[in-house]
């Protein structure tokens, strides 16, 4: 099947304006004779849930969690961009379009980016008309903080908490629905499979995670909107839960898998303290605003710090080595994430690590409260402040901006970051791969959609910060809610689809057929023993550098640890009741296949884009380097195992913006 | 260090529970309450017995899923923290912990310590939303400006994850704090106000029907609330509803 993005014809900047003019619509009256499925309630699902609900639409909407307000955008962050030019910076559509395409490092589909960007201003009116709660300045306006990558300020924020406030947003807009009864809502359950009849998505089969029933559910259009696929490392900074199981579901069924290999290595997180550790935590990159980033110049200094005789504090500035103000003079502590990450890894491995481990920089706010803290003793008229009073001035500012994070820092580290720098190292935080979509975010299976992280489309390989909230909302709020009427439209005299026939039938036997085999198999070792080791091969082979030889040592490992898992996997318990480990063996499974597709992806990809970095493809100063002839999507087609996967090319064009070396400097 | 831990162990709601008793040792300080779980969950599965079942899942003290009553405190001994933000070095060795689920009529148990907390979400449906379509055809975010304490203060109620510490402490299993902090939220943001009264009556009325007692003023809530949420958010809820009922 060739690959058709339906990116509609004309000025870029009238696309979407024309598409939504001229697109088939279906009545109110026949919406109510149409359902829809929707599998996850995070910013992309709630809000999709919200918006075809009160469109009319009969929504059925799934979430592995107890209840949708516990979905993982809930731990986003630092904020959400929009391009409202509030501040009067110089921001513009086309401007946040430009910064999300090169922080993509041009790897990303010029139309769906623009359309983002367009839509951006929009959910900013959309929340606050919901009651949420952003940052707001003296004069009652709505105030705005920097982010990585970009040189305008056009990221709304609440405190550290912006993702929690945008999907309460959502939540209470689905809850508006579920009281009407226009959102049936299905907590605890899981998508195990997706329902094609006569090549359409029809359906899903469904576990409920509490009694263990398999249910068949029906609908005219399926949406995916299940996040991303970090797990896949064991550590990353997705929830326990998190998984990929309904898109890689639907990539078995026929959707194509976008990019896997374009992953994204979040620079600032807690640095790891042992074995047993079962998540990483971020640290959000707001941090950067006021943060410095540095190791010391010198080596005996860190080992006199990892000795313990010298404090990070007892440095002189001039014994420490702020690498990223160095190398980076333009962006300086705010170069886009996959820069950062690569410069911190690039320290530690030259021996400069701070911590026992040798994976830890500094992360200093010393400098900050002494800005903020003369400023306020200023406005408050305060003449010769003792240095003492402009650090407490200081602080009480940062207390303000970030005061969460740190106390959570405090809680996880058992230091205070007000008193000693913060310590950070990179982690997995966000995949940009995902289900292949064209621009109505429809999956190469007609009336399978997918949305939000679950799809590919808007990052390329990379995404900047603040980014994600944005395209999760726009997806869900404004952009499926239309391009799904067009598809629904052919559908209004097709009524209910029943769920009595020989395709979920099938579909149901095989989800049994699994499931038996994890209950009945008497194995040796635990999923998480499986989940660990994967994700281990994932981190050295697959993480922040990649080479040929090491990516198909990885293939070889992951396809060899699969095999043991078939054999030798123990899954307690019973098939009827609440059985976490039953969900997880599941989950772990597909993540055993997910990874080697992965890998394969990062091989073929033979050059330095983003997230993915080939210490083949370098510059001389050990920057990445791209390459033209791989300017395309990598779209695979999924073949029986990882290794047969069929590669089909989107060629990506830019007419609206120069293609360039993406510099920082 | 080496601990006890007396873990309620029960199959599923209509059945019996009952404490159970095991050792672990080796447990480190910097682990978290739930990784020093996980390792006993792990021990357990290789003895081919059944692990311990708890709620759980983004790990950094935001979504709201753990709800351990720990030595008869909801989350434990630390203070605005989670059950996955606390950490072993509040224990020593030698320690016997008490692990429990929450208690209350209106959360009744699905298995061990996993709980229903599903009740909160019905109160949320009576009416923790304000009614505005998603259309995007809204005014401009910045039309009408919003006093910076009173975005603050809406924002500090806010911040409830919605976990059900407040009722598994309260001794009468009072949601007050939780209803309070959503009542609050949209009470001090003028987007709110349209429908603040029949809000408040809608809410406080599905809160009585799902069993969950009154406020007797006690403040064990707030103090044990991981976000720290406070008592002027139930004060405010009776504000507003005895306005609402004039």
């Amino acid at each position: 099947m060739a690959l058709d993005s339906k990116v509609p014809q004309g000025p870029l900047k009238d696309k979407w304006t024309d598409y939504k003019n001229h697109i088939n619509l279906v009545n109110p009256a026949n919406k109510r004779h149409i359902d829809v499925i929707v599998v996850g309630t995070g910013l992309a699902g709630g809000s999709a849930s919200a918006t075809l609900a009160e469109l009319g639409y009969n929504v059925k909407a799934f979430a592995y969690q107890d209840s949708p307000r516990r979905a993982h955008s809930i731990a986003a962050q630092g904020g959400i961009n929009a391009a409202k030019n509030y501040q009067g910076d110089g921001d513009s559509t086309y401007r946040l379009f430009y910064d999300t395409v090169k922080g993509g490092d041009y790897r990303s589909r010029e139309a769906n980016v623009y359309r983002l960007a367009e839509v951006s201003a929009n959910i900013i009116d959309q929340c606050v008309a919901q009651g949420v709660p952003f940052a707001r300045d003296y004069g009652g306006l709505l105030d705005n903080r920097s982010f990585g990558g970009v040189l305008v300020s056009r990221t709304f924020y609440a405190k550290g908490q912006t993702g929690q406030q945008l999907l309460l947003g959502a939540y209470s807009a689905m809850n508006r629905q579920i009281a009407r009864g226009k959102i049936e809502m299905f907590n605890r359950h899981e998508m195990l499979d997706v329902v094609i009849v006569d090549g359409k998505a029809r359906g899903i089969i469904a576990r409920n995670l509490v009694t263990g029933e398999i249910e068949r559910h029906s609908a005219h259009a399926v949406v995916i909107a299940s996040g991303g696929y970090g797990n896949v490392y064991f550590l990353s900074t997705n929830a326990m839960g998190s998984n990929v199981t309904a898109g890689w579901k639907v990539h078995k069924k026929g959707a194509y898998f976008a990019n896997p290999c374009y992953t994204q290595i979040h620079p600032t997180c807690i640095p790891r303290s042992g074995d047993y550790q079962s998540k990483l935590t971020l640290m959000s990159e707001s941090l950067r605003n006021d943060g410095r980033i540095w190791v010391p110049k010198h080596l005996k200094d860190v080992e006199a710090i990892k000795a313990g005789t010298l404090k990070p504090t007892q440095l002189t500035e001039e014994d420490r080595d702020y690498y990223l103000e160095r190398r980076y003079p333009a962006f300086g502590n705010l170069v886009p994430r996959d820069v950062a990450s690569r410069a911190a890894k690039e320290r530690c491995d030259a021996g400069y690590g701070v911590n026992a481990t040798g994976e830890a920089v500094y992360l200093d706010f010393a400098a900050s409260f002494v800005r903020y803290g003369k400023e306020q003793a200023k406005i408050h008229g305060i003449t010769n402040p003792s240095e003492a009073k402009i650090k407490e001035l200081g602080q009480e500012i940062v207390r303000a901006k970030y005061g969460n994070l740190f106390q959570m820092y405090e809680k996880i580290v058992d230091e205070n970051p007000y008193e000693t720098p913060m310590m950070i190292y990179p982690a997995v935080h966000y995949t940009m791969g995902g289900v292949w979509v064209d621009y109505n975010l429809m999956t190469t299976i007609p009336g399978c959609y997918a949305i939000g992280e679950a799809n590919f489309s808007d990052h390329g390989a990379n995404r900047l910060g603040a980014s994600a909230l944005m395209q999760g909302l726009a997806d869900g709020y404004f952009v499926l809610p239309y391009t799904i009427g067009d598809y629904l439209a052919d559908d209004i005299r097709t009524g209910k689809i029943p769920t009595d026939t020989p395709e979920f039938e099938a579909a149901e036997k095989e989800v049994k057929e699994r499931i038996d085999f994890f209950i009945n198999n008497k194995g040796t070792h635990s999923v998480d023993y499986y989940h660990k080791k994967l994700g281990k091969i994932m981190w050295e082979e697959c993480g922040m550098s990649r080479n040929a030889a090491g990516l198909k040592q990885a293939i070889e490992d992951i396809s060899a640890l699969r095999k043991d898992f078939w054999q030798n996997v123990i899954v307690p318990g019973t098939d009827t009741e609440y059985n976490e480990q039953l969900a997880k063996a599941g989950r772990v499974a597909d993540f055993l296949e997910l990874g080697e597709l992965f890998a394969k992806d990062a091989l073929v990809r033979e050059e330095s884009a983003g997230g993915h970095f080939r210490e083949e493809h370098q510059t001389e100063d050990g920057e990445a380097k791209r390459m033209k002839e791989f300017q395309f999507v990598s779209a695979w087609e999924y073949k029986g195992e990882p290794k047969d996967a069929v590669l089909h090319k989107e060629a990506l064009e830019y007419e609206n913006i120069e293609v360039k070396e993406r510099s920082y400097k | 260090m080496n601990l006890t831990l007396k873990i309620w162990r029960q199959k599923d709601a209509n059945s019996k529970g009952q404490m159970t008793d095991y050792q672990i040792s080796d447990v480190s300080d910097h682990m978290s309450f739930l990784e020093m779980m996980d390792v006993l969950n792990e021990q357990i599965i290789n003895k081919g017995e059944e692990p311990v079942a708890f709620d759980h899942d983004c790990r950094e003290g935001i979504c709201g899923m753990c709800s351990m009553y720990i030595n008869g405190e909801a989350h434990g001994p630390d203070r605005g923290v989670t059950t996955c933000q606390l950490h072993m070095r509040m224990f020593k060795d030698g320690d016997t912990i008490t692990i429990e689920p929450w208690k209350a009529a209106a959360f009744p148990v699905i298995k061990d310590l996993v709980v229903d907390r599903s009740a909160f979400d019905r109160i949320q449906h009576a009416g923790g939303y304000i009614s505005v379509n998603t259309s995007g055809n809204t005014q401009d975010a910045n039309s009408i400006p919003i006093a910076k304490q009173a975005a603050d203060t809406a924002m500090d109620a806010a911040t409830c994850i919605g976990c059900g510490a407040c009722v598994a402490t309260c001794k009468n299993s009072s949601a007050m704090l939780f209803v309070g902090a959503k009542v609050s939220q949209y009470a001090l943001l003028p987007q709110g106000q349209v429908e603040a009264a029949d809000r408040v009556k809608n809410m406080v009325a599905q809160m009585d029907l799902e069993g969950f007692g009154n406020c007797t003023n006690t403040g064990a809530c707030e103090v044990e609330c991981p976000k720290g949420i406070s008592l002027d958010n139930i004060a405010r809820m009776n504000r507003e509803l005895m306005k609402a009922s004039i």
